[in-house]
């Protein structure tokens, strides 16, 4: 008798693939968007009468991935991204039957180059660290060819910088700020070369290959996807210098202190107004088709656009979120409140 | 004395030197690591230690009637209605006449936790009759009155790199001189689950999910590694397909963790569409992990139990199932339990399978059931570790010690069981 249970209970487990109704919101995505979304999921888990929603940081590609792998309880409904979604992703999300998205640009993010308290003051431009961290470097002035990177000082990138050897903590590959840190920083160093640039008409794989790698070979360390690891190893390293989140950098003021970038500093006024260079959009995607069968979606949406949010006094902004201007972030919240359509054709402009 | 002699005399030196030597490197090696370890603990002993208590602020708190029931209907909705965040404010305002702009303001009632709002409406639904009332109260700090707090040297450096400004260090600092701060024993931490406010986050959340999650392991694994291993080693015939089993056991012994959360994703959460972040898959999970170590366990413990007690069993009529059940399994148990409660807290401290089935995760709510979801406590350490705020790295000490008590319970346990009942042949 106790051995049919026990088979039974071993069936029970192996054929029980009906779905599982599901009274919670589960959200994915970027490690960078991580610390903002669960601020607002607690919120409006104590506030709305909903559960509060489960939120795992998985990059934003990885976030994506799952997002799009189709519709369903067991699939995510919501994703957050610390880049634009790309077109694939667009493409992959409507193979797969999630044709109905709704964007949410919720504000900005500085990445910030910083090193300890006691190392020296840096000044950099977008070219020095293109230099200095870039696999290839351009050869001769105007940059025609390439040549693997040579560098290992400071001083040989820029005469003007100390002579210390270049050593920069950073995040790993699969990391939206990586991504978006190749993309502002390292590619727009490599687009002040006439040659390399005249090369995105000519090439465009070529050119994407040579402008967004960064070298291999030893002065870049990557540091995992936890940047309060990337600050602990700045301060046991004053030569090093680290890239990471302005979020960071604001909660470790005493510690680490930021490098000006093209003359600017990490600043809050600085990174809204766009005059810092390295700065990106923080996004959410919604999963419109589950709007009507998970409760609380829309009510979450709402929170999050809320002026009380993500407005310049909102709650977010304490937290080291760089906000919206105001008639953009209207927008948002009406796209929001509507679930406005997602039109991926505006990604191929 | 003859030649021979004094070749080994000569010799006899030498090699008891070399003795001498080997036994100083073994007990260099031994010092070095238990060096290590010492400097481990103690480091995360000292950061973890602050996150046991919180600091608290002293307030007299009105309970305006005015605020909390306008209309006088005494009913529990109208108090759930009221914002408790006005009558916590002009606590603080009455406290600090002088302070009157709006931003300044909300600069104040930032000292003290959101937390505590929720506090003051359990207070007023349990007894009522404070309505009315004024009292002396110590409400919970935020955190970053608590960093500052528990590393006052920071108060002197300049304005820019600390994480208060001026006008906000003049307040504390009247708090301070006051004597109206305290630290107290933080219960929240051994009461709720994750937060984004640190002094409002806790490690019982992530506790009850490993307790889920090892339970199902437990469940799962010991049944099915104890009949595997006494099936190979009491009752399967010695041939190449057993053979080829045991080879294969050995090396799953050996995978990587990671490999099964892989699996998992795979069958439990693509093919069998069981729900994503609960303990029930990180169960499956870690039990497929922990299944070759509880079987390797067992059948090292049954070949421990010397023949004579089988042949004695066979001697007198009994049947192999007869001999195994009544004999040979009894008193190989105290081998086979530690075998596994080793397996068991190996589970307990894995991370990366649950990574991959949805395990890390930010989760609010104590979960209830094998099917809510969940983190562990590794996970939540992690977590924790990976947030900006100041007063989260205290935290993910503390959670460190936690694991680490319970590790050090069960190994001794495992210990103990093994003093207590293994019996020397």
């Amino acid at each position: 008798m106790r051995k049919t249970y026990f088979i039974a209970t071993l069936l029970a487990f192996g054929f029980s693939s009906a779905a599982f109704a599901r009274d919670q919101i589960k959200i994915v995505g970027s490690s960078t968007f991580y610390p903002f979304a669960t601020v607002v999921a607690e919120r409006f888990g104590k506030t709305s009468g909903f559960k509060t929603p489960v939120i795992e940081s998985t990059g934003s590609g990885g976030g994506l991935k799952l997002f799009c792998k189709g519709l369903g309880t067991e699939h995510p409904d919501i994703t957050n991204a610390s880049r634009r979604i790309k077109g694939k992703e667009v493409k992959k999300c409507a193979e797969n039957g999630v044709t109905d998205i709704t964007e949410i640009k919720v504000g900005f993010d500085g990445i910030a180059m910083a090193n300890a308290k006691s190392g020296p003051v840096l000044e950099l431009t977008l070219k020095d660290v293109y230099l200095a961290l870039a696999k290839d470097v351009p050869v001769d002035p105007n940059g025609d060819t390439v040549k693997p990177n040579p560098y290992k000082m400071w001083n040989e990138v820029n005469p003007a910088l100390p002579a210390a050897p270049i050593i920069v903590i950073g995040p790993p590959p699969t990391s939206g700020t990586r991504d978006a840190f190749n993309e502002l920083a390292i590619e727009r160093g490599c687009k002040t070369f006439p040659g390399r640039k005249a090369l995105k008409k000519k090439d465009k794989r070529l050119y994407k290959s040579q402008c967004r790698s960064v070298r291999e070979d030893g002065p870049y360390v990557e540091a995992g996807e936890n940047d309060n690891l990337i600050i602990e190893k700045l301060v046991a390293d004053p030569g090093a210098l680290g890239v990471f989140g302005y979020s960071f950098l604001d909660q470790n003021r005493d510690k680490v202190k930021a490098a000006k970038v093209d003359g600017v500093f990490p600043e809050f006024e600085a990174i809204s107004s766009g005059k810092y260079p390295v700065s990106r959009s923080l996004f959410f995607y919604v999963k419109n088709a589950h709007a009507g069968v998970i409760p609380g979606m829309k009510e979450y949406v709402k929170e999050f656009t809320a002026s009380k949010a993500i407005g310049s006094d909102g709650y977010l902004v304490d937290k080291g979120l760089i906000p919206l201007a105001e008639n953009e972030r209207a927008q948002f919240e009406e796209d929001g409140t509507k679930l406005t359509k997602f039109d991926g054709k505006v990604l191929n402009k | 004395m003859n030649k021979n002699t004094q070749i080994i005399k000569s010799s006899l030196l030498k090699r008891k030197r070399s003795e001498k030597y080997f036994k100083y490197f073994g007990l260099t090696g031994i010092i070095a690591a238990l060096l290590f370890l010492t400097i481990i603990i103690t480091s995360i002993f000292t950061t973890g230690k602050k996150a046991f208590k919180q600091t608290a602020i002293k307030l007299e708190i009105f309970f305006d009637p005015k605020i909390i029931d306008p209309e006088n209907k005494g009913t529990e909705e109208t108090y759930k209605s009221a914002n408790y965040k006005i009558v916590i404010k002009n606590a603080l305002l009455n406290y600090f006449p002088s302070v009157n702009k709006r931003i300044d303001i909300r600069d104040l009632t930032n000292f003290i936790s959101s937390s505590e709002e929720e506090r003051l409406l359990e207070m007023i639904l349990k007894d009522n009759t404070l309505i009315g009332t004024t009292k002396e109260l110590w409400l919970t700090a935020s955190s970053t009155i608590d960093v500052i707090h528990k590393n006052l040297e920071m108060l002197n450096i300049t304005e820019k790199d600390r994480l208060i400004d001026n006008k906000e260090k003049k307040w504390f600092t009247k708090l301070l001189d006051d004597e109206k701060l305290k630290f107290q024993f933080n219960k929240t931490f051994f009461t709720s689950a994750d937060s984004t406010e640190p002094e409002q986050a806790g490690i019982w959340g992530s506790a009850m999910g490993s307790f889920f999650t090892v339970l199902v392991t437990l469940i799962l694994s010991f049944p099915i590694a104890v009949a595997a291993g006494v099936f190979l080693e009491e009752l399967a015939p010695k041939n190449k397909f057993t053979d080829f089993l045991e080879v294969n056991i050995n090396n799953l012994a050996a995978v990587p963790s990671i490999i099964f959360g892989l699996l998992g994703l795979a069958i439990f959460l693509n093919v069998m569409h069981l729900p994503r972040s609960a303990p029930i898959v990180g169960g499956l999970v870690l039990a497929l992990m922990t299944l070759p170590t509880i079987i390797i366990a067992t059948r090292a413990s049954l070949k421990a139990v010397p023949p004579s007690i089988r042949e004695a069993a066979i001697g007198l009529g009994a049947t192999k199932l007869q001999t195994v059940t009544h004999h040979v399994l009894p008193l190989s148990f105290p081998g086979i339990l530690t075998g596994t409660i080793i397996g068991m807290s190996q589970a307990l401290g894995e991370t990366a399978p649950l990574l991959m089935i949805g395990m890390v995760a930010f989760i609010v709510d104590v979960p209830g059931s094998f099917l809510d979801a969940s983190t562990a406590l590794p996970v939540q350490i992690y977590l924790w570790k990976s947030t900006a705020a100041r007063g989260f790295v205290e935290l993910a000490a503390a959670g460190v010690l936690i694991l680490l008590t319970f590790l050090i319970l069960m190994n001794s346990f495992a210990v103990y069981i093994r003093k207590k009942y293994e019996k020397k042949w």
